[in-house]
């Protein structure tokens, strides 16, 4: 009797628990073949350079970003596979500290997450723009609000803004839905709208996919995500540098031509009059090239080139 | 290879086989010893390691600051490691849980062992059975799709993701626990004094509470010591509920417990603030000795008694 019973109930659960995976299921191992495949195309490309290339061998230093180490970890990893007897290595210091290491000639490469000011330049680094990150505003699908101003989010996220009447919503609380303390997305998105330490959140999430699940099932919620990682399951904001500027859709186009406001780039700084070292050219190209596209949408920013 | 006597030990009696027999003996032994050192060994490494990488933190941001510190921004600026919210939380979300938990867990737990059916207690037992065997993830993914938005609506919250949510979740998670422990405790006391009891003259339910309780006190202590634990150990189900927010505690609010503090920042952490969380996980260390040393007295006098 309570063995049958046990496995009765046992056996509905189970039901319950296949039912609920089917749906998600297939689209995951959709996207788990598609990236198989590019993969595959990316080793096919690279056996026939491998001959050229395994004879490299050296250092490339490189210092700066703590938000390009996801990229970084991407590019160095594929081009170990290109290049075995390369040795790059990656210092997380900060943008301005990898920018001054490169003037100083310290390391081959400063990493930096914003674009050089202009004194930068004059001391003797030129910037070349691989990829920029461009974070998009969500909310939920049932929000009528379908623009903000780059003002009206820094107010949201403080918490001077509290209601969605206010910015032309319907009369509802705002949930703002962040990163935790360290996210590379919840750094961007302070720095780029001035709210470093000041943002007052509802709900910090440790993922980009838990914010926006959680955005799109509260009804006042708006969360900030990288681009990559948009789809259908919530809206994202058109964005207005200011008052008078046109509201800009969050999309590859608009941060690559820099029409959407809240995007940065990222940024290798070179000495403007040595050049770089054999190894650290190859690096350079490689990071320039078609091939390290598919590791800047990986790591959820777009490729410049 | 020569025949190792099996079924024969009283046969053998020859000085050879016997120095062999003692030799397998004491080998066996010491494979058996070792066995059980494995455990006590990890334990000792877990408790040194937390302690030798816990210490650095507290001492460098100071003992009462970092225990009675009310703000925590550990990667702001000027970063604040105030763990006060963290350990208030979880005090708060446990005794919620303890709360709800166990007035409930009690009683299905005297239903269980003295007043039901055979049939029915065999159907209830098998469901806190299966309760207790369901992943700590599917409560939290259930409470993050249908607690959370029920918050939400019920008390018109801009979100639902708040320590109410999370006392809920844990007072669900600690009842097989109560139940199962208080149930043990209770068919254990003796009959007769049941009997002693109802030949006196008290109705069942008076024997019960009168009589059955009280003997079996320690044991019924015993198991909300043991939910106690599992509340405050519980890091994955409240991770998804409570929103994570470093909030003092407030029913209605966003708040991050101490396990949630370690989860959620860990993976991005560096320096000060990633010893910072070691520090967090050798406070939350010391309050589940402190609970497992209560459960070991109260285990202790109930079999005194």
């Amino acid at each position: 009797m309570k063995r049958a019973l046990s496995l009765l109930l046992a056996a509905v659960l189970c039901t319950g628990m296949f039912a609920g995976c089917a749906g998600t299921e297939n689209t995951s191992s959709a996207a788990a073949s598609t990236a198989e495949e590019s993969k595959a195309e990316e080793s096919k490309t690279e056996e026939s350079a491998a001959d050229a290339t395994a004879d490299l061998s050296g250092t490339v230093s490189t210092n700066g970003s703590t938000s390009m180490e996801e990229v970084m970890m991407g590019l160095t990893e594929y081009f170990k596979e290109k290049y075995p007897n390369v040795t790059v290595t990656y210092d997380p210091t900060g943008s301005g500290t990898g920018i001054q290491q490169a003037t100083a000639g310290s390391c081959d490469i400063g990493l930096s997450s914003r674009a050089l000011k202009d004194e930068e330049k004059e001391a003797g680094v030129t910037e070349t723009v691989v990829a920029k990150d461009g974070i998009a505003i969500v909310v939920n699908k049932e929000n009528t609000v379908t623009e903000l101003t780059v003002d009206q989010i820094t107010k949201i996220a403080t918490g001077e803004i509290t209601n969605w009447s206010e910015v032309g919503g319907a009369d509802m609380e705002i949930a703002f839905i962040g990163r935790e303390a360290g996210s590379g997305t919840r750094g961007a998105f302070e720095e780029l709208t001035g709210t470093e330490d000041a943002c007052s959140y509802n709900q910090e999430l440790t993922s980009t996919g838990a914010v926006r699940t959680a955005v799109s099932t509260t009804p006042g919620g708006i969360g900030y995500i990288s681009l990559s990682s948009l789809d259908d399951s919530v809206n994202a904001l058109k964005v207005k540098a200011d008052d008078a500027s046109p509201a800009v859709e969050c999309s590859e186009e608009t941060v690559l031509d820099g029409s959407y406001p809240i995007q940065r780039p990222f940024v290798f700084a070179t000495k403007t009059d040595a050049p770089l070292s054999e190894a650290a050219q190859a690096f350079y190209d490689f990071a320039l090239s078609a091939e390290a596209a598919q590791i800047y949408s990986d790591a959820g920013v777009v490729p410049a080139n | 290879m020569q025949h190792f006597p099996k079924g024969s030990e009283q046969n053998s009696t020859a000085p050879k086989t016997k120095g062999i027999r003692t030799a397998f003996e004491k080998g066996m032994n010491i494979l058996f010893f070792l066995c059980g050192a494995v455990a006590v060994l990890f334990v000792l490494f877990i408790s040194i390691y937390l302690i030798v990488s816990g210490i650095p933190a507290i001492r460098e941001i100071g003992l009462t600051d970092f225990l009675f510190g009310d703000t925590w921004k550990s990667t702001s600026k000027d970063p604040q490691f105030g763990i006060l919210p963290f350990i208030l939380t979880s005090v708060y979300g446990t005794a919620g849980a303890i709360i709800i938990g166990v007035p409930i867990g009690f009683l299905t737990a005297v239903f269980l062992a003295k007043l039901a059916s055979p049939r029915v207690a065999a159907v209830i037992r098998t469901a806190v059975e299966l309760l207790s065997g369901i992943p700590s993830v599917v409560y939290g993914l259930i409470g993050m799709t249908v607690l959370v938005p029920a918050i939400r609506t019920t008390f018109q919250l801009a979100s639902g993701a708040t320590l109410l949510a999370a006392i809920v979740v844990l007072a669900v998670m600690v009842l097989p626990y109560i139940i199962s422990v208080s149930e043990t405790a209770l068919t254990a006391v003796p009959k007769e004094y049941e009997e002693a009891s109802l030949a006196l003259g008290a109705t069942e339910i008076e024997t019960y509470f009168r009589v059955s309780v009280p003997a079996a006190s320690s044991g019924i202590a015993a198991s909300v010591v043991l939910g106690v634990g599992r509340a405050i150990g519980e890091a994955m189900a409240v991770m998804m509920v409570a929103g994570n927010v470093p909030n003092m505690p407030s029913l209605l609010e966003s708040v991050r417990f101490l396990t949630t503090a370690v989860a959620s920042e860990m993976s991005y952490a560096s320096g000060l603030q990633r010893q910072a969380l070691f520090s967090i996980a050798l406070v939350l260390f010391l309050f589940i000795m402190m609970i497992n040393a209560a459960l070991a007295i109260l285990l202790k006098k109930g079999k005194k008694s």
